[in-house]
């Protein structure tokens, strides 16, 4: 691990700022691994971003120091059975994908399928993971005018993220495919609630379109 | 049969609020919770409930709700000031008030503050989601906003104290926001700093349950550039393109892509919940 930065947020809480997205997502599996075994003060939420891991409610003013001292293992990718989402590749802009990889529009869906992502962080709306595996070549802009309807279960990129929309919202992502039961993605009364959680290991499992 | 209410009136946004939800936002869901939490415990406290139990939040016109169910509810209107009625009675503001079975208990529009909480002795209990009766306004859980017609259950009352006269704070004539250090402060010029603890801002009619948005002179960023998406605590003063800033309140995302330049003390924000448009706004270093 290259460096960490603890920043202020406010009289209770750590912004811990890392060099990739990759380190971010060591630094908050250690954090984790630290809690469940004891080895961490109270932490109300520690929450992943793109480049940090937020520690908020944090009532020990001395857990600044020793996070910069952390020895951090490399992040563990596990063998585990990973979480395979059934998707339709249909989207609005598939064509719009495909120029900016400079591929054909078929050949989107088959290198979208056959790349391994994880849940770097959550946010924008609960369900909704941001995942990354894609290489840094094929990040893709947001559209110039964000869509103001999009539907549950429409699967999106956006710079080198993927993402599947819980519900339906307002978004600016561009739009491949769809999954046919979004509802799975995000579901209160179950335990846990999101299907995607930071950290989880996902496949795209294209779909056989019906009807 | 129990009690419940039914809302006669419902005004322009009335939500069922507890504490809120913790420990939820690394999945995107914000924590919402009343934004006056002192109003919220101390209207609880004065019906006998537990300081989290569940009450309704309105904005600035009140609401008007029917007690139902064979005995009387003892309920207490606080937070913003208001004229309070029972069957178009004058009633107590900020005290308990005895409403019969099948009375309306009618919390008027605000004469001071802009968020009034009603708490009903044994408090609301709709299902919770995630641990809490809130309503999350963002993400869609919890009860919705509240409609004309909507019922909601009520549950068993604790003793009800024998309470005296209790001293309510008042909506603020000047909102003063202590502000810590935010994470992403050097992204702002040294002017933009000292012009942000310095000079006078207002109210934006723009706030609600997310922000506390702000009008003055913009902040300049010292810096260009996105910011990659990263956690937001409450209290974060975020600064978007047009330089305002905007205090995150309860329903604020988890995570946001705009630069934090301050993070207003929690206590302060109480204060922030019942300032109305217009009120002047001045950010003071912590």
């Amino acid at each position: 691990m290259s460096g960490v930065t603890v920043l202020e947020a406010g009289p209770r809480a750590l912004l811990v700022e890392l060099a990739s997205g990759e380190e971010v997502e060591a630094f908050h599996a250690e954090l984790l691994r630290r809690r469940a075994a004891g080895e961490l003060p109270v932490v109300r939420e520690i929450v992943p971003g793109a480049r940090t891991v937020l520690l908020d409610g944090v009532e020990d003013r001395t857990l600044a120091g020793r996070l910069r001292s952390w020895t951090v293992p490399p992040l563990d990718r596990g063998e585990g059975a990973a979480v395979e989402i059934p998707v339709v590749y249909d989207g609005p802009d598939l064509a719009d994908v495909a120029e900016a990889w400079g591929v054909a529009a078929d050949e989107v869906p088959l290198i979208h399928a056959r790349t391994e992502f994880r849940v770097a962080f959550c946010g924008f709306a609960p369900g909704f993971g941001y995942l990354t595996g894609l290489p840094g070549h094929l990040s893709v802009p947001r559209r110039n005018t964000p869509r103001t309807r999009v539907p549950a279960g429409a699967l999106a990129l956006a710079g080198p993220y993927t993402g599947v929309y819980p519900r339906t919202s307002p978004g600016g992502w561009q739009l491949i495919g769809r999954m046919p039961a979004p509802e799975a993605l995000w579901d209160p009364g179950r335990e846990p609630a999101a299907l995607l959680g930071p950290g989880t290991r996902v496949r795209f499992v294209p779909a056989e379109v019906r009807g | 049969m129990s009690a419940v209410i039914e809302v006669v009136r419902a005004g322009a946004l009335t939500t069922v609020q507890d504490e809120g939800r913790t420990g939820w936002a690394h999945l995107g869901v914000p924590r919402a919770g009343a934004l006056d939490g002192p109003a919220r415990r101390l209207a609880n406290r004065l019906v006998g409930n537990e300081p989290d139990a569940a009450v309704l939040e309105t904005t600035l016109t009140g609401c008007a709700v029917r007690v139902t169910g064979t005995r009387p509810v003892w309920a207490v209107v606080g937070g913003a000031s208001c004229r309070v009625t029972v069957d178009g009675r004058p009633a107590a503001w900020g005290a308990p008030v005895r409403v019969p079975a099948g009375a309306v208990l009618e919390a008027c529009p605000a004469v001071h503050g802009v968020r009034g909480y009603l708490a009903f002795a044994g408090g609301l209990v709709p299902e919770p989601v995630l641990g809490s009766r809130s309503a999350d306004l963002l993400s869609g859980l919890g009860p919705p906003v509240l409609r004309e017609g909507d019922v909601l259950p009520l549950g068993r009352p604790g003793d009800v104290p024998g309470a005296g006269p209790v001293p309510w704070p008042g909506a603020p004539a000047e909102l003063v926001l202590p502000l810590h250090r935010g994470p992403r402060d050097s992204w702002f010029t040294d002017e933009a700093l000292h012009t942000l603890t310095t000079a006078a801002y207002r109210v934006s009619e723009r706030s609600n349950r997310i922000g506390l948005r702000t009008e003055g002179p913009a902040l300049r960023r010292a810096r260009g550039g996105e910011l990659p998406s990263e956690g937001m605590v409450l209290g974060a003063v975020q600064v978007p393109p047009d330089g305002l800033p905007v205090v995150f309140l309860n329903d604020h995302p988890t995570t946001g892509g705009y630069p934090v330049v301050g993070v207003v003390a929690e206590s302060a924000l109480a204060g922030a919940a019942q300032a109305v448009p217009g009120t002047p706004v001045r950010f003071v270093r912590a």
